[in-house]
Formats: structure tokens, C-alpha cells, sequence
């Protein structure tokens, strides 16, 4: 060995210590490479120690060959550090593999009930177009309900086979059977003019069935004006049904008969999206206000003038869903609902 | 009501290339609303057979079927098994040939029965659609058919017949009769009407009839207008020819007899109802009267009725006779013994004629029309008629005896009509040509006036009484295909109202997190009521009367709606419901209904406003797991602090932070109650469902919470005020307290905050520890607090005297100490 010169024991030592650096695959390997190589008790650092036993002559080349050795070393730790760690995050994030298919669900998913979705949408419409939206109570008086919307006191609607009546008997309270008294409320309490509409739960005696609901819900429309006719009624109820049904609807009017409007009409909806096709289907009623009903609100005819509508949104969300049975609308099952989800 | 297409072309032109669709069309267009289409169901070969000859053959089973054979114009004659024994040699029957297809498509082929290949079936009237009559089969030369073996028996039972049906609004009762309709068929194409009531009429006299109403309903006398007509010595059995009972079927009516079919023959005709009694068995004369108290009368169906003192009566010298305009009587009926017959042909009042029909529920074909109002002018012309049928039909000679008795009788007032007034309403620039027009074409008598025209309406038109009526008559017949479409302009709008855009974010924000809308009905049980034990409000007429109380509250539904969903399999559910509850308190509403014909006093609207408090509530229930079990996710039942949870969101969404505290409701659980608090007021409560009541509805644990939304919205902050926030550092500490374990933890909390003064910034309850270093009947109670003064950096010793003050407060109240 001692037969070796310095040049060919630094190199021996070098090329140990680059062998073992590079087969170094974890960073626990490459510390104990370092150790071995780079430390204090390294073959290195012993022969840089010997330098002193030199002569001082020999030194300055012994000391050049010898720090070659250790930068050389060095460098290759120091790469084989920055390969390492690479490798090592590499397989750190493949040992970190999950199945996102199994993940839990924490956070429950609701859902709102797609008739507050769709008076919702509806509503905007109207708040958009700068109605506003008018609430009332629902244990009404009959004046409100009947007499003051111009139904005969011996009208059929008044019977006990049509509307909910109230104890005591003769208190003439009602379940509302419109939203019809918002407006009746709204022309005593609005300046003019005005311009409501009307949303919420209208009752009648029908048993429960597929299409019928003894608890459902309208939304109604009354716009009390010194200018208004029949067309700005069919422009309003086609402004909403281009918003509910697309660009292509269209509103029909056809002659019919209420009390609280004259002239009356039963409007249909050329609804685009229908399926088996498009067709007219039947939305609800309208007409221009019957003067008896402004004269009840105190209003003057002969100065005022205005229209009024209503349709079932159960019915509105029947024919724009294709849902047969009404029952679904009001039994509560959360499947119903979350069919829907957040928007309609 | 149902229209007879051939029937129809008898008073107006229906062109030749009419199908029951463009029939309906033209009447839809003058706003008659389309219902259906009736006839025309019979297809193929039914064919006119004679019986040459038939063998009964008794069957194992007892009956005896015939062997038939039929002459149905054929070389050979086709052997017929028939189950029906009513019919002879040589009678004249219809046969169903195989390839004819009955109503209901059942369809006829030749097949074996009873040791026979039957080749076809001879049918009853009920088989082919004529009526229930299902005793035997049709025997053609008895029904007054003339007919030969091989002709098309659909032709000659009127099965090629069709008829329309539409809906009639109750302002038009003139359009329930083939004069109406007829009318308005003209109105809608033009073409050439005849009107079946201007005929020469005859009149009896002799017969007293007297008009006696003491007590009018509503001021309006009950009958002003009572014609009678008598015809003597008719075949109470003459059959009723075959194109009048073929027309009867065809508009929905059953053919009876003779006698009867006449009379519901001219009021489908004229709109006029009538009735025929049998002259020999009334006493004296006819006097019209309201029914006195207790007095009853037995009607045509055998049924004996209590009268009201507002049911209007026929009577003669026995008593009463008929309910006017709703049902006759039972002794004063025509028979088949029936020899001379009373005509009624009478215009009663509206009013009385609906109460009557609906308080002994006879919604006849007569009352139909006298309550929607009938043309006070035709009584005459409709006795004249039935009069003529009865004789030609039934073999009578008209009688002088007869009478007329008219009291009141109402009278049409001219209506004065603008001429600016259509083309205002309508949006429409009619000319005056086009709404003279259309007033004449409803029958009005048209004068000009300076400014439009003096309208007097038809007397068929009683609903025509004012100029805004009028304008829908010119509206409808020159078509409402005509109106515009336009943009009002309302003035700028404010949006949404606070307590709208509260509900909207509400039910947003539950749904949010994790909670399903359900809407549900507020028909309550007397148990579900008494769960909260308010008092409720009542129904007189529930559809069922077990649930005749309005909700007081939401919890009650929702559990029963949960408990719906549980038994479909859903076991994990969280529902919410915001919705009205009804809070009556003493007595609501007011006796009297105020006139609506003008804007009701403040104090009469104030007392119309007396009703039950309904504010709208938010509800929640909850059962099963919040999460479910799944990879490496143990399951996590929902739990009272759910509940909590999810009604903080819905306060929150309304602006309003509520406390907590220990609560008592008498459906939860004693020690599980929270009452939810906004200040010193109760807004709602947060509870696990008393055991017992779960498990009445076979439901396990049930959460359950509601909240006043409209008190929460009065509750909530007045006003925002936002301030700055401090940037310099905070000073944390964490105080662990002992004290008695019945304290809750809340009130020590809120005890420490006090305490601790202006610097403490904030206070949460970290644990709650009992056992090991603790006495039994002790817990200890660690809060994190974090300190901060606005404009320094606290000191260490800052923040522990605060600290400090806060545990000196606690001790002073509830006796804690400080734990090391």
C-alpha cells in the first residue's frame, strides 16, 4: 500500500466515494456515503491530516490533489442530494395515492322544494320588469276573498263544497281561495299605481288526487294604471313565458268568464319545450279589472284602469316537468325535492 | 252541454265540409271552451237482421241460450248464439257481424260458444252505446224502426251521429241550448241563423195559476212568469220517435218516455225547462209559494225532502208539488196510465233556483238553467212546442185549458256604450261599424247616441249590465286574436321587501347546508294540536274531519313527514319547512259582511283585519345519520347540535344571533331541550322528540326545532356597525374552572365574559371534564380566551388580571375555582 503515491491513493479514495455516493437511492444511504466520505474519519480527510508530516515543499501539490479529491466529492453529494430528494417526493406521492371514488361525503346535500323555486322564479320576473311582490294573510275574510272581488253572495265558489270556512260559523273567515285579496288589500294600502304580484298557498275543498290538492299555489298579477288595455295584459303574461319557457313561447287568449274581471280570458302557452311536441296548454285565467272591484278598493274607475291574472305554479311546474301526479308536491318525501336540488 | 251536429244545422247553415272539429273551433273562437267529442264509436258492419228461426238450448250451467238464425240480406241466413230471450220469429234485430267494433273497441269476430261458431252478436241498446238498457237485445220493429234484413243499422240507430260538447261559463246560460249555440255558430262564420223560438204560439185559459211569494230571497220574487198548456187523451206509452231519442242520447240525456223526452227535448231546443204533470191527479189550481217551516214533500225520485223556507214550491189544493225549478213531485208524475198532461213552462228566479238545487244537492238539468237565468220571453213559445210534439208524437189534441200569471217580470235595461270605451279597454281600434255589428249580432237592439250608442241587451242575456260587459261581447265576436302585444311601464320598483329577501335566504341557506324544503298541508289532528296545546283554529267543513285544525306550529308535520319518508326507506333524513302557522287569540272575524260598493270605512277595515296572527315559521326534524358510515368515516348520527346548527344558519340568514339555554317543552326530551333566545325573548326551541312520541310514529331518535321567523325579523340587529379591526397582537390564555356539574356551562361562560371586562375579545368552551382529580358532583370547564386592546400590545400581566376578573366573577356567582 505504502508503495501507492498520494495522487493514486486520493484517486482511490475519490472514486470509492463517487461509487458509493451514486448507488446511494434514500437520503439515509446518502448521509451514511456522506459520513463515510466527506466526514472527518474519511480516507480523505485522514490524508489531508497527513499533510502536515510533509515537507513543506511537497505540500502545496500533496494539498492541491488532495482538495480536488474532496470538491469532487462534494459535488457529488450534493447532486446526488437534489436526485434523491426527487425521487424519494416522487414516491412519496405515489404511496399517497387515493381513490377519489371512495371518498366519504361529510356535508349532506339539500334541497330546496321546487315550488318555492319556481314562484321564486317567477317572481323575479316580475320584480325585474319593476313589479313588486305582495303577501297576505291566509285565514282571510270572506269580504276580501269574495265580496270585494265581485262575487255574487249566492256564487257557487262560496259553498261549502268549494271553500274552507272558519269557526265559529258566521264569522265569514276564510282559507283563502286566491291570492285575489292580496290585490284587494294592495289597492287599499299602495299608492297608485300599482303594480303586484301576488305568489303564496290558496286552499279548496278537492280531495286529494293526481291532479288535484286541497293546498296549492298561485301566483297572481294586478296592475291598476290610468292607460291600460288587453295587449299590455298579453305583452306582460308573454314577457313571462319567454322567460319560463323560452324565446319561443307565445300567450293565447280566449274568451271566458270571471267575476272580478271583465272583459275575462283563459290564457294558454305555446310551450316550445313540451314533450311529444309543441303545443298550447292551459295556464289560468285573466281579464281587465271589473270597475265593481276598484269601486270596493276606493278606487275611481273612470281615472283607473288595470288587468289581472293568476296561474297554479304546481300546475306551471306539472307541464314544464311532465310530472303526472300532484300528490309528490306536498307528501314531504325528500326524493321529490332533491330531484330538483337548488335551481330549477 | 252537448251539441248534436245535425241537430245544430236545423236553425244554422253548418256547411257541408264541417267536421266536429272546425265545429268546435268556430265556437271556441266566440269563447266557448271545448271539451270533447261524443258518437261516431260504433265502425264497421252493425247490420239490420231478421230472426227466421231459433232452438233453445238448455247449458250445463242452467241457462238456456238460442240458437239464432238471422236474415242479415245475405244468400244464407247466419247462425247467432244469443244469451237474451226477449225477442220473437221475424223480429227485427241488429246484428254485430264479425269486424264490427262496439264502443270501447271491443271488436266482434265469429267464434265458438256453446257447441256453435257464433257469427256475430245481436245487440242490446247498451251495447251500441244507446243508453243502460241492457234487459235484452234491441228489437228494431218494436223501437218504431221500418227497416229491411241487410241495411246499415248504424244509420239507422243515429250511431253515425256525432255531437260536440263545450263547457258554458255561468254568465251564459243561454248557450245551454241549440238556440244558443246555434246563435253563437253564427256569430263566429257568418252563417244564416234561424232562431227556433219565434214561432206562433197558442195560450189555454181557464186554469188558475197563482203567484204567491210572500218571502223573496235577496228582494227577488221567486216566479214571475207561470204559462201552462194541457194536451188531452195522449199514448203515455207511444214510443218517442227514433231521431228524438237518438238526439236525447246524443246530448247526454237517457230517453224516457214520450211525455218526458218532449219536455227535455225543447228545453235542450230553447233553453227553457219545463215539466209535464199528469192533469188528473192536481187538485185544483196551482198556486206558487215558499215552502212553510216543516213542510215536506216526496219527489219524483221517491225520496222525501225537508223544506226551507226559501225552497220555492208548486202546490195545488193537495199541497206541495214540486220544488220549483229543481224536481217535481211524486203523485202529480206522469205514468204510463198517464192520459192528460199539465205543461209547466215557468222562468224562475236565479237565486232561489241555485239554493234550492244545492241545499237538497238535485243539480238537475232544469235548475242548471234556471240558475245561471233564462230568457223571460220564451215561455209561450216552449209550451207551444212541446204542446205540438205531444200531439204529433204521442197522439194528444191541444186543450183550451191553460194559463198565464205574471208578476215582476224582469225587464232589460239599456246600456249606454262609448264609442272610445272598447277600443280603450281592448287596445284594440275597432270601427264603429265592427262594434254595431257585434252588439247586433248578440241579439242587442243598437241606437246611436252623441257619443256611441244606447245598447239594449237580448233578454236571453240577463249578465249584460253594464258597458265593460258590452265590450267583451264586441271583443269576443270581432275575436280576441286582435289584442296586441305590449310592455306596460311601471313606475321603478323597490325590489323585495326585508322579511321576502329573510324567507328566500333562509330556505336557501338551510338547503345549503344540507337540510331538504318540503311544503306541507296545515290540517292538523286534535293530537297533533294538542302537542303544543295552543289554541287552534277550526274548520267547519275539513275534508277530513279528524284534521279540521289549522298547524300552530310546523314541528307536528314535519315529524309526520319524516316519519313518511323513514317508512319509503329514507332513514337518513333532515327536513325543513318555513311556512304559515295560524295563532287565534279570543274571537276573530265580524258578523256582518260589508257592502263591497265602495271603499269600507278605517273602522270596518280594521275590524275585517281581526283575524288569527299567522307568522311564518321555520321548521326543522331530523332523524338517522348526519353522515353515514363509509371508508374511513365512522357513521355520525344527527344530534341535538345539529339541530342547533342548522337553525343558527337560518338566524343568521335573518340577521340575528340567538342564545342558548336549557329549555322544557312537553313533546321533548326533559334534558334535551334547547330554547333558542334573542334577548329576554323565547324565538323557538331546539329538542330531541320526547321518546314516546317517536315511537309513535315508529320512528328511533328525532331532532327537532322551529323558529319564529317574524319574531327573529323584529329581533334582529337594528343596525350594522362595523368598526375597525386592530392589527396589533393578541394575548391568549386558556382558564380551566371547577364547579358544580348542574351549572351549565353557558351561564358560566357568560359570567366569565362579563367579568373579564372590555379586553377580552373572545371566549369558547374547549372541554368539559368529569372524573379522575374531581369531585362526584363536579365538572371542570376549560375556555380558550383570546385578549386585545385596540391601540397596544397587551402585557402578559394585562391580559392574567382580566383573566382574573373573569374568575372572580365566576366564583362570586357560582362558587368555581380556579383548577391548576
Amino acid at each position: 500500500m505504502s508503495s501507492l503515491t498520494l495522487a493514486e491513493q486520493v484517486e482511490s479514495a475519490v472514486s470509492r466515494a463517487l461509487a458509493e455516493i451514486n448507488a446511494a437511492t434514500t437520503s439515509r444511504q446518502l448521509q451514511a456515503a456522506k459520513a463515510a466520505h466527506n466526514g472527518p474519519d474519511s480516507e480523505l480527510a485522514k490524508l489531508n491530516a497527513s499533510l502536515k508530516s510533509l515537507a513543506p515543499e511537497q505540500r502545496k501539490d500533496a494539498g492541491a490533489t488532495i482538495g480536488g479529491g474532496r470538491k469532487q466529492v462534494g459535488q457529488a453529494l450534493t447532486d446526488r442530494a437534489v436526485e434523491v430528494a426527487a425521487a424519494e417526493e416522487q414516491a412519496k406521492l405515489e404511496a399517497e395515492f387515493i381513490d377519489v371514488t371512495a371518498l366519504p361525503q361529510r356535508l349532506a346535500s339539500g334541497a330546496r322544494h321546487p315550488l318555492a323555486l319556481m314562484q321564486e322564479e317567477m317572481s323575479d320576473v316580475f320584480v325585474g320588469m319593476g313589479w313588486e311582490v305582495a303577501e297576505g294573510p291566509e285565514v282571510e275574510h270572506e269580504w276580501y276573498n269574495f265580496d270585494a272581488l265581485n262575487v255574487d253572495p249566492d256564487h257557487p265558489a262560496r259553498s261549502e263544497s268549494d271553500t274552507f270556512y272558519v269557526e265559529p260559523e258566521g264569522s265569514h273567515l276564510v282559507l283563502r281561495t286566491q291570492t285575489s285579496p292580496v290585490q284587494i288589500r294592495s289597492l287599499l294600502t299602495r299608492d297608485l299605481p300599482v303594480y303586484v304580484v301576488s305568489p303564496g298557498r290558496v286552499f279548496r275543498t278537492d280531495d286529494v288526487d293526481a291532479t288535484h290538492l286541497p293546498v296549492f299555489t298561485q301566483i297572481e298579477g294586478l296592475a291598476i294604471d290610468r292607460d291600460l288595455n288587453m295587449g299590455h295584459l298579453r305583452g306582460t303574461l308573454e314577457h313571462l313565458a319567454k322567460a319560463m319557457f323560452g324565446a319561443d313561447a307565445r300567450i293565447r287568449l280566449r274568451n271566458n268568464h270571471f267575476p272580478f274581471t271583465e272583459p275575462s280570458a283563459e290564457m294558454d302557452v305555446w310551450h316550445p319545450g313540451m314533450r311529444g311536441g309543441p303545443r298550447w296548454v292551459e295556464w289560468g285565467g285573466c281579464g281587465m279589472v271589473n270597475p265593481n272591484v276598484l269601486r270596493a278598493a276606493g278606487v275611481d274607475p273612470d281615472e283607473y284602469r288595470g288587468f289581472a291574472f293568476g296561474m297554479g305554479i304546481e300546475r306551471s311546474l306539472q307541464f314544464r316537468y311532465q310530472l303526472s301526479d300532484m300528490r309528490d308536491m306536498i307528501e314531504g318525501d325528500v326524493r321529490f325535492s332533491q330531484q330538483f336540488g337548488m335551481v330549477i | 252541454m252537448r251539441i248534436p251536429l245535425d241537430w245544430l244545422a236545423d236553425y244554422v247553415e253548418v256547411p257541408a265540409d264541417a267536421t266536429p272539429e272546425s265545429v268546435l273551433e268556430a265556437l271556441v273562437n266566440v269563447g266557448l271552451e271545448d271539451e270533447a267529442i261524443h258518437g261516431g264509436d260504433v265502425r264497421g258492419p252493425l247490420t239490420v237482421g231478421r230472426v227466421l228461426e231459433f232452438v233453445g238450448e238448455p247449458q250445463k250451467n242452467g241457462k238456456i241460450i238460442r240458437w239464432v238464425q238471422v236474415d242479415v240480406g245475405e244468400a244464407e241466413p247466419r247462425g247467432i248464439v244469443c244469451g237474451a230471450d226477449n225477442f220473437e220469429v221475424d223480429d227485427l234485430v241488429a246484428v254485430a257481424l264479425p269486424g264490427t267494433v262496439l264502443p270501447g273497441g271491443f271488436e266482434i269476430s265469429a267464434r265458438k260458444t256453446y257447441g256453435h261458431v257464433s257469427d256475430g252478436m245481436m245487440a242490446s241498446s247498451r251495447e251500441v252505446g244507446l243508453g243502460s238498457d241492457h234487459d235484452g237485445i234491441m228489437r228494431l220493429n218494436e223501437m218504431g224502426y221500418d227497416a229491411a234484413p241487410g241495411d246499415d243499422a248504424k244509420a239507422l240507430l243515429g250511431l253515425d251521429k256525432v255531437a260536440v260538447e263545450v263547457a258554458v261559463t255561468p254568465d251564459r246560460g243561454y248557450a245551454l241550448s241549440m238556440r244558443g249555440i246555434a246563435r253563437e255558430f253564427s256569430n263566429s262564420t257568418g252563417a244564416a241563423f234561424t232562431d227556433p223560438a219565434l214561432i206562433e204560439t197558442g195560450s189555454g185559459s181557464g186554469y188558475t195559476v197563482t203567484l204567491a211569494d210572500d218571502a223573496p230571497v235577496r228582494g227577488r220574487v221567486g216566479c214571475s212568469r207561470f204559462i201552462t198548456r194541457s194536451v188531452r187523451g195522449i199514448d203515455a206509452l207511444a214510443p218517442t220517435p227514433a231521431w228524438m231519442s237518438q238526439r236525447l242520447t246524443l246530448a247526454g240525456m237517457r230517453s224516457i218516455s214520450i211525455a218526458v223526452d218532449v219536455t227535455n227535448y225543447v228545453m235542450l231546443e230553447l233553453g227553457q225547462p219545463l215539466h209535464a204533470y199528469d192533469a188528473d191527479q192536481l187538485t185544483g189550481g196551482i198556486t206558487v209559494r215558499r215552502a212553510r217551516a216543516g213542510e215536506t214533500i216526496t219527489t219524483l225520485d221517491d225520496s222525501e225532502r225537508k223544506l226551507s223556507t226559501e225552497d220555492l214550491l208548486i202546490t195545488d189544493e193537495s199541497g206541495p208539488i214540486g220544488i220549483a225549478g229543481v224536481m217535481g213531485g211524486a203523485t202529480t208524475e206522469v205514468t204510463d196510465q198517464t192520459q192528460n198532461v199539465l205543461i209547466e213552462s215557468a222562468w224562475f228566479e236565479p237565486v232561489t233556483i241555485g239554493r234550492s238545487s244545492r241545499r237538497h244537492r238535485l243539480p238537475s238539468e232544469a235548475s242548471k238553467r234556471y240558475a245561471r237565468g233564462i230568457d223571460p220571453t220564451i215561455q209561450e213559445a216552449a209550451a207551444e212546442r212541446a204542446v205540438q210534439l205531444l200531439v204529433e208524437f204521442a197522439g194528444g189534441t191541444a186543450d183550451a185549458l191553460g194559463g198565464i200569471a205574471e208578476i215582476d217580470v224582469p225587464e232589460t235595461v239599456a246600456i249606454s256604450l262609448d264609442r272610445q270605451k272598447a277600443p280603450a279597454i281592448m287596445g284594440i281600434a275597432y270601427t264603429d261599424a265592427e262594434q254595431r255589428q257585434a252588439l247586433e249580432a248578440i241579439g242587442a237592439d243598437v241606437a246611436d247616441t252623441e257619443s256611441g250608442w244606447l245598447v239594449t241587451p237580448p233578454a236571453w242575456r240577463p249578465d249584460l249590465t253594464g258597458p265593460e260587459q258590452l265590450v267583451e261581447e264586441v271583443a269576443r265576436i270581432v275575436g280576441f286574436d286582435r289584442i296586441e302585444s305590449l310592455l306596460p311601464v311601471p313606475p321603478a320598483g323597490r325590489g323585495y321587501t326585508q322579511s321576502q329577501r329573510i324567507r328566500r335566504e333562509v330556505e336557501r341557506q338551510l338547503a345549503a347546508a344540507g337540510a331538504t324544503q318540503v311544503l306541507l298541508a296545515p290540517f292538523m289532528s286534535r293530537a297533533q294540536i294538542d302537542m303544543t296545546g295552543e289554541p287552534a283554529a277550526e274548520l267547519s267543513n275539513a275534508l277530513d274531519n279528524e284534521r279540521r285544525w289549522l298547524r300552530t306550529g310546523l314541528t307536528a308535520g314535519l315529524v309526520e313527514a319524516l316519519a313518511r319518508n323513514v317508512a319509503r326507506g329514507l332513514t337518513d333524513a333532515a327536513i325543513y319547512e318555513v311556512g304559515t302557522v295560524f295563532l287565534p287569540s279570543g274571537e276573530h272575524g265580524t258578523a256582518e259582511l260589508p257592502s263591497a260598493a265602495q271603499r269600507p270605512d278605517a273602522a270596518t277595515l280594521e275590524q275585517l283585519d281581526n283575524l288569527p296572527k299567522q307568522p311564518k315559521h321555520v321548521g326543522i326534524a331530523l332523524t338517522g345519520a348526519r353522515t353515514p358510515k363509509q371508508p374511513g368515516q365512522p357513521a355520525a348520527a344527527y344530534d341535538l347540535a345539529d339541530a342547533i346548527d342548522l337553525l343558527r344558519v337560518a338566524a343568521r340568514a335573518a340577521g340575528a344571533e340567538f342564545g342558548v339555554r336549557q329549555g322544557q317543552r312537553s313533546w321533548t326530551h326533559p334534558g334535551r331541550t334547547a330554547e333558542l333566545t334573542v334577548g329576554e325573548a323565547v324565538v323557538g326551541y331546539a329538542a330531541e322528540l320526547l321518546p314516546a312520541v317517536a315511537k309513535e310514529h315508529a320512528l328511533q331518535t328525532v331532532i327537532v326545532g322551529e323558529i319564529d321567523l317574524d319574531l327573529l325579523e323584529q329581533l334582529r340587529r337594528a343596525s350594522l356597525a362595523p368598526g375597525e379591526i386592530a392589527a396589533v397582537p393578541a394575548a391568549t390564555q386558556d382558564l380551566s374552572l371547577t364547579v358544580a356539574s348542574e351549572i351549565p356551562a353557558g351561564d358560566v361562560l357568560a359570567v366569565v365574559r362579563e367579568g373579564a371586562g372590555g379586553l377580552l375579545e373572545s371566549i369558547t368552551l374547549v372541554d368539559d371534564y368529569r372524573g379522575a382529580g374531581l369531585a362526584e358532583n363536579e365538572k371542570s370547564l376549560t375556555f380558550a380566551l383570546r385578549f386585545r386592546a385596540a391601540d397596544r400590545t397587551l402585557k402578559a400581566e394585562e391580559a392574567s388580571a382580566a383573566k382574573l376578573a373573569g374568575v372572580a366573577a365566576a366564583e362570586a356567582r357560582f362558587g368555581a375555582t380556579l383548577r391548576a
